[in-house]
């Protein structure tokens, strides 16, 4: 289909740059840490669509069945997903201490916290 | 031609549910409408033959992210948000780097070629020998488990770490509170 060749690339890259802007926008850590994961849902996403094979399988071996997905992305994005959950859990677990500390999660008053 | 259209509405609306997610008012209805980014996302790797990527994303993007930021948000406490005003700063960055990476993609070569030099690599290698080699018929376990083994147990140390920052992190908290 021309036209839509790079589709799934543009709207990866639409959905990193809202990930991004959430990040440097939002001051609520959480917010910061929900924009870090749609930035990463979206590389995920890159991946994906770069091992997609038009008209291929899902990569699991059967008789009969010659084109088949790239399975490596797949593998890597696996594991990118566990260890993107595992970042997540440590910047969360962050958050719950500077709140401990300061009582706020908010950017702006934690730099008024410290002038 | 009809993979395609749902690859095309799926991606439409994941784009938007994740600018839902940015611009919700609350912050428990960002973490619910993120789980719902998640589940999204999991169908649109069904349609992009990635049904590994899908079962995982849905158990662990859509169901643990969800609930460890909801566990958070409950510690936290929910607070009285203004309404997000547009960060000026920001915006310029954000159109200026996407910009140059839509121009960027226009020498990719498009998506879903069977000839793409990225499935010219390992790929066919892994695919024609490890059901003889390995001996089971989903290649992402083989390859996940044994090729790129190293990659997995990386991963291991990985959540080990990460684990084990959250526990210090939390339970010097608790160490305070009982002073």
């Amino acid at each position: 289909m021309t036209g839509l060749e790079h589709y799934n690339y543009w709207i990866v890259i639409a959905l990193m740059m809202s990930g991004l802007y959430a990040l440097i926008a939002r001051g609520n850590l959480i917010r910061k840490l929900i924009g870090l994961n749609i930035f990463q849902a979206s590389v995920f996403l890159l991946y994906i669509s770069v091992g997609f094979v038009r008209d291929g399988a899902a990569p699991i071996l059967a008789p009969g069945v010659d084109s088949y997905s790239n399975p490596l992305p797949h593998v890597l994005i696996l594991t990118a997903i566990v260890v993107g959950v595992a970042t997540t859990a440590l910047g969360l677990a962050l958050a719950v201490r500077i709140h401990g500390a300061y009582g706020t999660i908010d950017d702006d008053q934690l730099d008024r916290q410290r002038d | 031609m009809m993979e395609e259209l749902i690859d095309v509405l799926l991606l439409a609306a994941l784009l938007l549910v994740a600018l839902q997610v940015i611009g919700s008012r609350g912050l428990v209805a960002a973490i619910m409408t993120f789980g719902a980014f998640s589940l999204v996302c999991a169908g649109l790797f069904v349609t992009l033959d990635a049904v590994d990527v899908a079962f995982t994303e849905a158990a662990v993007g859509a169901g643990v992210a969800t609930l460890l930021m909801l566990a958070a948000l409950q510690r936290c406490g929910g607070e009285s948000e203004a309404a997000p005003r547009v960060h000026w700063g920001a915006l310029v960055v954000v159109l200026g780097v996407g910009g140059l990476l839509v121009w960027g993609t226009l020498d990719l070569p498009p998506v879903g070629e069977a000839d793409n030099p990225a499935h010219q690599h390992v790929a066919p290698r892994y695919l024609e020998q490890s059901g003889v080699e390995i001996g089971i018929p989903n290649v992402v376990t083989s390859v996940l488990a044994s090729y790129r083994g190293f990659d997995t147990l990386g991963e291991v140390v990985v959540i080990f770490t990460a684990g084990l920052g959250v526990w210090l992190l939390l339970s010097s908290r608790r160490r305070e509170e009982g002073e």
